[in-house]
């Protein structure tokens, strides 16, 4: 442990301690873009928003403008939007599904496999000319964990699933609520600002010792709507006892057993008594699918999922996809989708939007106070140079493996991690 | 100040702008208790994705989806001090224009309008949300009532306008 580093990791003394320097400095945030973000896997979408062959999404990712599309042959692929010529983005859409795309400046044309197909006045260039090695750069890595595609901008980094290390488990908890093993990416998009740091968003989607305050309102409603939100332990925070987890390479979890309602497959007052029978059928497919403790744990477990940097997959309330990337020091955009089974029927698809927004988004019941929380945070760290430092130390006088949700074992899985890659001081 | 009271066979509109007026009013001054009075009994309340509008609830993620339940436990959330996103409340001013009746079928009324609601709160910076209201309201006898409501945002993405903590 060196006096120079951004975080005070001192297992002896139980005390864990963040620079707060690391949340408003431009030059961290900057050395952020390199050794974090351009080394490591980061999540651009989801195969099913690229279904059919020619369907494309355009995006930022790390600053970089992607479009990510299907090629005609049926392969998901990743380029750099930015025309070989003079560097204009090539496809200005948001999605769509395109044979062709484009340039509009001087009307270079590119095919979905990224080839150059056509330049306006060919014959005006030299021999050596080669439209072969101007088709549009694919990303230097684009690897998908059943159907969650994340790109590298590090052509060394390591096979995604070696990097997924044990996120992979909780991805599949996710993707085994489909029948068929097939999520898809429901249509509409939460794309908000949040005016505070990207790691104080890591945080809060896995921070669960600040529900009952932050969330009050929430939990009042979930009572008020006739869920029990009892603790059913003396000295839990929470009404049921969750875990912490490290899942290796800085990604981390919440996994709690579920108190209120999940789409898969619990049901909570609010889904109406006529979905009872609905539900029921649910869980039985799923444990004639998976048996009944792989059932169990699927359905009746709520998942807060961090994939190290910036992917959060929450599976609780509904399942949601949710990305940020930092603009500033102390300003974030924020995506978030809503995620569920293929198989889903018209009322089973409606009841989990419906259950998305009882906790999730700028509208939600939840999200706002989360938001809240964070801009306060930022303001609050306008003081770092007096008051230096922040404590993440909860739980450290318990064993790594018995973390609680409510600790803060998992949050300093993500600083450990953060730390390495960053280097050890400043 | 009392809700409007219609005095014609037909509802024109005048007397829906004098209502859309009075709602304006009671939203801005955080009288949401008299606001819930202007709701039909099956009121509902859509703000659909930026980059959805015209989309289905039930088979596309909105900003908010309430049916007349949740939308009573919203008002309860954004006037309880422990709702942090609304606390302090925010200041707003809503403009309202280009008001049209759009269908008239027995005593319901379709209303389009146009809004520009500025929200302003302490230490943070001027909001402006622009877009449109779609209504369904409900002739019940002398006054009009709220059966749906649904506001479209004009901004590509929510944005810089980050969230919908009070009632759009």
């Amino acid at each position: 442990m060196s006096d120079a580093s951004y975080v005070l990791d001192d297992r002896e003394r139980m005390s864990f301690s963040l620079d707060r320097e690391v949340f408003v400095s431009p030059e961290v945030l900057e050395r952020e873009r390199r050794a974090v973000f351009d080394k490591c896997w980061i999540y651009v979408g989801h195969g099913s928003e690229v279904a059919e062959p020619g369907d494309f999404r355009t995006r930022d990712i790390a600053d970089r403008p992607i479009l990510f599309c299907r090629d005609r042959a049926g392969e998901v692929r990743a380029f750099l939007n930015s025309c070989r010529h003079r560097g204009a983005l090539t496809c200005t859409k948001r999605e769509g599904n395109a044979r062709l795309f484009q340039c509009m400046y001087h009307g270079w044309v590119y095919d979905t496999e990224g080839k150059l197909r056509t330049v306006p006045g060919e014959d005006a260039y030299g021999p050596h000319f080669d439209k072969e090695k101007l088709g549009l750069v694919a990303v230097p890595r684009l690897a998908h964990y059943r159907d969650f595609f994340f790109l590298s901008f590090d052509p060394a980094v390591e096979d995604l699933e070696t990097y997924l290390a044990g996120a992979k488990d909780y991805l599949d908890l996710v993707t085994e609520q489909s029948p068929s093993g097939r999520m898809q990416v429901i249509s509409g998009t939460q794309e908000y600002e949040i005016a505070a740091n990207w790691k104080l968003l890591v945080e809060n989607s896995v921070d669960d010792y600040h529900l009952p305050t932050a969330h009050l309102t929430w939990l009042n409603y979930m009572k008020n709507s006739g869920v029990d939100m009892k603790p059913r332990e003396t000295g839990l925070l929470l009404p049921t006892k969750g875990a912490g987890k490290d899942l290796g390479n800085g990604h981390l979890a919440t996994d709690n057993p579920n108190y209120r309602g999940r789409p898969v497959a619990g049901w909570m007052p609010i889904y109406g008594e006529d979905a009872k029978p609905d539900m029921a059928a649910l869980r039985e497919e799923l444990v004639a699918r998976l048996g009944q403790a792989r059932a169990t744990r699927v359905a009746d477990t709520n998942r807060n999922l961090v994939v190290f940097p910036n992917l959060v997959v929450n599976d609780g309330s509904s399942v949601t996809i949710r990305t940020f990337f930092p603009t500033d020091a102390g300003h974030m955009k924020v995506t978030a989708w809503a995620l569920g089974p293929v198989e889903e029927s018209a009322a089973q698809r409606a009841r989990r939007l419906d259950s998305f927004l009882t906790f999730y988004g700028p509208g939600g019941f939840a999200t706002p106070d989360d938001v809240a929380a964070l801009e306060l945070v930022q303001r609050g760290l306008g003081a770092w140079r007096e008051v230096r430092w922040s404590d993440s130390s909860r739980g450290m006088n318990r064993p790594d493996d018995e973390q609680l949700n409510t600790d803060e074992g998992h949050l300093r899985v993500f600083w450990r991690r953060w730390s390495g890659l960053m280097g050890a001081g400043r | 100040m009392s809700a409007p009271q219609l005095t014609g066979a037909r509802v024109s509109r005048a007397d829906v702008e004098d209502f859309l007026y009075y709602e304006a009013e009671l939203l801005d001054s955080w009288q949401l208790d008299a606001w819930l009075g202007l709701l039909t009994e099956d009121a509902c309340y859509y703000v659909p994705p930026n980059d959805k509008p015209d989309a289905d609830h039930r088979d596309t993620l909105f900003l908010v989806a309430d049916n007349i339940a949740r939308l009573r436990e919203r008002v309860k959330r954004i006037k309880d001090p422990n709702c942090h996103a609304e606390q302090p409340r925010s200041r707003t001013r809503r403009m309202i224009s280009n008001v049209r009746i759009t269908s008239t079928s027995g005593d319901t009324i379709g209303v389009a309008a146009n809004f520009v609601v500025y929200r302003f709160r302490r230490g943070e910076a001027a909001r402006d949300y622009v877009g449109s209201y779609r209504y369904m309201l409900k002739r019940q006898g002398d006054s009009l009532k709220i059966a749906e409501r649904r506001v479209l945002l004009a901004a590509e993405e929510l944005g810089a306008l980050g969230l919908i903590s009070f009632i759009l």
